[in-house]
């Protein structure tokens, strides 16, 4: 074993210090003669190893984590897949022999499964686009090369390091309806009766606010307080994009007597297309992953108001009655919407060279 | 200038009110992200009689009360031994195989290695509902079931210990480096494209292997890349709580997530409790943050 090693090494060895010699002499070739002929030289001896040396060479290093992340991914994924396509009710094996498309067709019919899809594509779509324009926002304070800027900084982005579960605690703290930091606040200026007659259901008597449970406001609720832990991200990425943009820009705007608003307008911000794309798809994945939040902030109950696709699953295949299969038909779905997300950035950064 | 016509003093005027209105939108700012974690702060040194009167003021005298962060500390600080215990083999693991992939991907060149990176960088993005069902499986039936054909016939008698709090917090912590290789191979990717070839080149022409390469010359250049990446994936992984619930059933082994959640889904909120579990839950983040903030956020916008 150990010879055959050893003879494949040397092989290797052999092999690469030959490319070696054939790229040098390709170079003194391209000092006297152009590089067409070095060029061409490379290639046909390329083309006669069989695999290329230095994928061998680094596949020491990338193999292992490619199979640990592979297995655990695509194959959990096409397993899930395959899963979803039973009737498996948890106990037992799954039995792989009758697989059809019935868990998909019992989804279709489900309006709790429409109204979760409806809540994760609102949070989704409204989180993500108010999370960019409270970081943009932010963003450009911050850029007006202010005192304390790291200061500032540190406290904005601080919600970030806290735990979804931490973050529910204290929102629920906050929109608690009988004693919460947010009522007692809206009660002392006397604003509690004007939003409740704003807000309330029209079917529900109530002399609180109940952020949580109201269908006018729930959903909305869970949202603000997202927006509190992930716009400070969204600030990160666009002062990094704000740096990066040369001082002439603004020199010239200003010169040309444009005024602040319309210098950002018109100058700045359509230059913040990179980061706004990158920032929006990392909020679209926390905003689909937000399982841990409506969880924490709600428990396991069924609740139409903030249910998302992510809470269903878990409920279905771990703690409602033990619906494994339906539980990954819906895990399906969640993973095709991110992929709806993620496919067409992936595609446009490997088309810029990114990857 | 355009301004010629307006007296100096004017645009000065201007100038001052401006910034008085940014430092003003900027404190509310502050006010804003400061003050669930100031309520917090102020509710878990409360009395629960007193938790009604205006929970965001500091307590009085009379109303302070350290019972409640002592309870959430009893309840919570065996599960932050866990989540640390799991957590940081997770993340020293997940950061060396994605500084790993990173070299192999990036220093070493190879028709056809971005769709390896496509391949690992897109785990970022999965949504760990579509391999919850599987993973699940995976750890509660394959792997028992595998261990006792190759491994039981050997010791005959002894079981695979399933129900063992440590080994399903070893299954939590392989998990972990798993789903938190991509993210870790997209730090190192984007550092490692930055660093000059040059030395390399060198390196090679004097016949360095691909290894000692990376141990003598990239390795070293990655303590800056490390620190971001260990930080952001600490945090990560700590603050998980989905495959905690999956995969830990044993009460003994929960995380400090887990015992946050079941300390707020009573029936009864206590808020002074609530608080001071999240407070103290959050405690080992935050000191993470606080002494690393800049690198945290540099981890963060990468």
């Amino acid at each position: 074993m150990r010879e055959i090693l050893n003879r494949l090494t040397s092989a290797g060895g052999r092999l690469r210090s030959a490319v070696e010699r054939d790229e040098s002499d390709g170079k003194q070739v391209a000092t006297d003669g152009g590089t067409a002929v070095k060029e061409g030289r490379q290639e046909t001896l390329r083309n006669r190893l069989p695999v290329q040396w230095e994928l061998i060479e680094s596949s020491p290093f990338w193999l292992p984590p490619l199979f640990l992340a592979g297995l655990f991914v695509y194959g959990a994924i096409f397993w899930n897949f395959i899963i979803s396509l039973t009737d498996w009710g948890g106990l037992g094996d799954a039995d792989y022999s009758q697989l059809d498309f019935s868990m998909y067709t019992r989804m279709a019919g489900d309006p709790t499964f429409w109204q979760a899809t409806q809540n994760t594509l609102v949070l989704l779509v409204v989180f993500t686009l108010f999370c960019l324009a409270m970081g943009l926002l932010i963003a450009i304070l911050i850029d007006q090369k202010i005192r304390f800027e790291n200061t500032f900084r540190t406290i904005y982005l601080l919600p970030m390091s806290l735990s979804f579960v931490v973050t529910a605690t204290l929102w629920a703290w906050m929109y608690n309806a009988s004693n919460g930091v947010l009522n007692n606040f809206l009660r002392v200026l006397n604003l509690e009766g004007l939003i409740i007659t704003l807000l309330k259901p029209a079917a529900v008597q109530a002399t609180t606010i109940q952020w949580l449970s109201w269908s006018t406001t729930a959903l909305g609720a869970v949202i603000f307080a997202l927006l509190w832990q992930f716009s400070g991200y969204a600030m990160v990425v666009f002062l990094a994009g704000l740096r990066a943009i040369p001082d002439e820009h603004y020199e010239a705007a200003r010169v040309d007597g444009a005024s602040t608003v319309r210098m950002y307008m018109r100058v700045i911000i359509p230059q913040l297309r990179a980061p706004a794309v990158s920032a929006s798809v990392v909020l679209m994945v926390f905003a689909l992953k937000a399982f841990d939040f409506i969880f924490a902030l709600r428990g396991d109950q069924p609740g139409a108001n903030i249910d998302i696709l992510a809470t269903m699953m878990y409920r279905e295949a771990f703690t409602g009655g033990n619906e494994w299969a339906y539980g990954s038909a819906i895990a399906i779905v969640l993973f095709v919407l991110a992929l709806l997300v993620i496919a067409p950035y992936l595609y446009s950064e490997y088309q810029r060279g990114e990857l | 200038m355009s301004t010629q016509d307006a007296s100096p003093l004017d645009s000065i005027g201007e100038y001052l009110s401006s910034r008085v209105a940014l430092y003003a939108v900027l404190l509310f700012g502050v006010v804003f992200y400061l003050v669930p974690v100031e309520a917090a702060v102020m509710t878990m040194f409360k009395t629960d009689a007193f938790v009604n009167t205006q929970p965001y003021l500091p307590p009085a005298p009379s109303q302070f009360s350290l019972d409640s962060t002592m309870t959430a500390i009893d309840t919570i600080a065996p599960g932050i031994w866990n989540s640390i215990l799991m957590a940081v083999p997770a993340t020293v693991l997940s950061a060396l195989f994605g500084s790993l992939a990173a070299y192999g991907l990036t220093t070493i060149d190879w028709r056809g290695q971005v769709g390896v990176v496509v391949l690992i960088i897109a785990g970022i993005f999965i949504p760990y509902q579509a391999v919850l069902v599987p993973i699940s499986t995976f750890w509660y039936q394959i792997v028992p079931d595998f261990a006792e054909f190759f491994v039981g016939p050997v010791l005959s008698g002894w079981e695979y210990p399933v129900g063992n709090g440590g080994l399903q917090l070893a299954q939590l912590t392989i998990t972990h480096v798993a789903y938190g290789i991509p993210i870790c191979t997209l730090l190192f990717r984007g550092y490692y494209q930055a660093i000059s070839d040059e030395m390399i080149e060198a390196a090679r022409l004097d016949g360095a292997s691909a290894f000692s390469i990376y141990k003598n010359i990239i390795f070293p250049l990655s303590y800056p890349m490390f620190a971001v990446t260990l930080i952001y994936q600490f945090t990560q992984v700590y603050n998980d709580l989905l495959f905690a619930l999956v995969l830990l059933n044993d009460p003994n082994t929960q995380v400090a997530t887990q015992r946050l959640v079941r300390l707020t889904g009573g029936v009864q909120q206590d808020f002074t409790l609530t608080m001071a579990g999240a407070i103290v839950a959050a405690f080992p983040t935050l000191i993470v943050y606080i002494f690393f903030g800049d690198q945290f956020a540099k981890g963060v916008a990468s």
